[in-house]
């Protein structure tokens, strides 16, 4: 990835970076349908997460199958907090959003001993530890008595008209995502990010170089809970009554981890793009045929084909062809100078 | 108490046998395969199905099942997972079997409802009793079917020559190579024969759960727990693990409560990996990339 360009709309990546911006920021003003006014609040709760996931997993490649874990740490710390204290007595409305970072806060707490666990082993047993600790706090959601256990918990009523509920959730799941993609493009040009792509690439060679693998390990994984857990708080305001099986929800994990696949792990715009495109199509199969499994069939399928022909996923592909072709043409160009 | 003991084992042994497919698979081809929960469900629909339209017996419908998931193994390694090469082979691994997994839990979501279902037979409900504990006759039958299909497997493993390539295979896949053998081959052969168990654990499993495709999460979660335990690609490690980790399960769920049961499973395992990483039986402490 180049990043000596002066101008910041020098290179076309940017201009796309712009429009989506803008296409993103004026959503609810051109579709008005509050089904598919949701459908954007679920994208872009997945495309921080994807971004979120990707700036630990991607960038040092310990795949975190347990992200839920954070999500619904996320989800019931606002919810227990909400049920409590009944924020809406307080003076200004809808004020249980001030406790979206709180949220964000108890996720990363927790994310702190199960990263001194976990990242104990090298990384294919770390993917089958976190899918274990998954399970646990699953478990825990489902059984113990503060959790609500399968009945969840409801939230306070949020007072407002159906009419405009869902555009202060997608505006702060926008800002979330725009949160998590600045966050994660600092990262990754910074000495922090250096040292995790190095533990991508040799873990090794990585501590015999000086990186202190522990430390910059479970500082990523503890980082890359805070956007998780926040939008996990996010999810349960806007669903207004959590059950466990939907916020420590399996299939979370693995999409989260397809997603970023699907897009190109590792790299800045692909969980963008991989959230988006499944997300939002998956959001949209539901409410137009309203078949799961289908879906499943489709999903997997789609998911096999980019794995198998992509393998890096669909940005670096797009990028290795551009880099082809424009290889090509100064080949021509080269070839057709020294012919004249 | 006891009868905790005795369930245990017996159910143990079954879960043994699934994670010694698991694996070998991995030890052989740095595989993590998801799917396997997936496989033995759809191994339990197979018999099933067998039973409910030919009226074939659950154990002699094996005969047809276990080869069927053979072939059903052979064709997925060759289609999807041979092509996997590089560094993030294992990471991609696990996504690739995850797909297949959602792919055939879509499947079977149509073909056969999501409404739970439970194979049954004249002796299925039957039991009879040992120490005062009364021990279903499908418990024990599947038991001793588990001890059968081990047996065999180790009998391979350990006595023929296509074993001792496998074995060297698990040891170390270049050095196998340099002596000649076809490493290849000896992977496609063993993720057919870590897919075929699934039909004999699928059966038993099935016998004894009710089920549908869903049920397959919770499978694969005990089945990965019990090979992490015991050490990735160690074939002791699956055994000893397997019936250590459900007898366990069982224990607590009688001395304490069925809730929290499942809970020991993870709980062991965080424990057990904080002080060895590489698991019981393991004998790497990490395997190069």
């Amino acid at each position: 990835m180049s990043t000596t360009s002066t101008s910041i709309f020098s290179r076309p990546a940017n201009w796309i970076w712009a429009l989506c911006g803008v296409l993103a920021l004026t959503f609810p003003f051109y579709e008005t349908d509050p089904a598919y006014q949701q459908i954007g609040v679920y994208t872009l709760i997945f495309v921080a997460c994807a971004t979120s996931w990707n700036m630990f997993s991607g960038y040092s490649g310990y795949v975190n199958l347990g992200a839920a874990v954070s999500y619904g740490t996320g989800a019931y710390t606002l919810s227990i907090i909400a049920v409590h204290t009944h924020p809406n007595n307080l003076p200004g409305s809808a004020s249980e959003f001030w406790l979206i970072p709180l949220a964000g806060l108890a996720a990363m707490v927790v994310a702190v001993p199960i990263g001194l666990i976990a990242l104990r082993v090298r990384r294919h047993t770390f993917v089958v530890i976190t899918i274990a600790i998954f399970f646990t706090f699953q478990l825990i959601a489902i059984n113990a008595s503060f959790t609500g256990g399968t009945g969840g918990l409801s939230l306070p009523y949020i007072p407002w008209a159906a009419s405009y509920f869902d555009v202060p959730f997608y505006y702060l799941a926008l800002a979330m995502s725009i949160f998590a993609i600045i966050l994660s493009a600092l990262v990754r040009r910074s000495r922090f990010g250096l040292q995790l792509l190095a533990i991508r690439d040799d873990e090794d060679r990585a501590m015999g170089l000086g990186v202190e693998v522990g430390k910059v390990k479970l500082t990523g994984y503890v980082m890359s809970a805070f956007t998780i857990g926040m939008a996990g708080g996010l999810f349960a305001l806007l669903q207004g009554q959590i059950y466990p099986q939907f916020v420590f929800d399996p299939l979370f994990d693995i999409s989260i981890a397809l997603m970023c696949f699907f897009g190109g792990f590792g790299t800045l715009v692909g969980p963008v793009l991989g959230a988006a495109v499944l997300e939002s199509s998956q959001q949209y199969l539901t409410v137009q045929y309203s078949n799961g499994s289908l879906y499943l069939i489709l999903f997997g399928g789609l998911f096999l084909f980019v794995i198998l022909f992509m393998p890096q996923g669909i940005v670096v592909f797009i990028r290795q062809k551009a880099k082809q072709r424009s290889d090509q043409q100064i080949a021509a160009a080269a070839a057709a100078g020294s012919n004249a | 108490m006891v009868h905790a003991l005795i369930d245990g084992v017996l159910t143990g042994s079954v879960y043994a046998l699934m994670a010694t497919g698991l694996t070998l698979i991995f030890g052989v081809m740095e595989i993590i395969n998801v799917a396997q929960g997936i496989f033995v469900i759809l191994g339990a629909y197979l018999s099933y199905y067998l039973q409910l339209h030919f009226g074939i017996d659950l154990f002699a419908g094996l005969l047809i099942t276990i080869p069927t998931m053979f072939v059903v193994g052979i064709v997925v390694q060759r289609l999807f997972l041979a092509r996997l090469k590089g560094p993030e082979k294992t990471a991609m691994s696990i996504l690739v079997t995850y797909a297949i997994s959602l792919v055939i839990e879509g499947i079977l979501n149509i073909a056969f409802t999501v409404n739970n279902v439970q194979l049954n037979t004249s002796y299925t409900n039957k039991s009879f009793q040992v120490f005062g504990v009364y021990i279903p006759y499908i418990y024990f039958m599947g038991f001793l079917l588990a001890i059968v299909l081990l047996s065999g497997l180790y009998y391979m493993l350990y006595r023929t020559r296509f074993g001792a390539s496998i074995r060297a295979s698990l040891a170390d896949q270049s050095a196998a190579a340099l002596v000649g053998i076809d490493v290849k081959k000896v992977s496609t052969i063993c993720f057919g024969i870590g897919i075929a168990v699934t039909a004999a654990g699928g059966m038993v499993f099935g016998a004894t759960n009710a089920f549908n495709a869903s049920t397959s999460y919770d499978l694969i979660s005990r089945l990965l727990t019990i090979i992490v335990l015991g050490g990735m690609g160690s074939l002791a490690g699956a055994l000893v693990a397997g019936i250590a980790m459900v007898t366990l399960e069982d224990l607590v769920g009688a001395i304490w409560s069925p809730v929290w049961s499942t809970m020991a499973f993870f709980v062991v395992l965080v424990v057990v990996l904080s002080f060895r990483p590489q698991g019981l039986f393991g004998q790497q402490s990490a395997r190069a990339a």
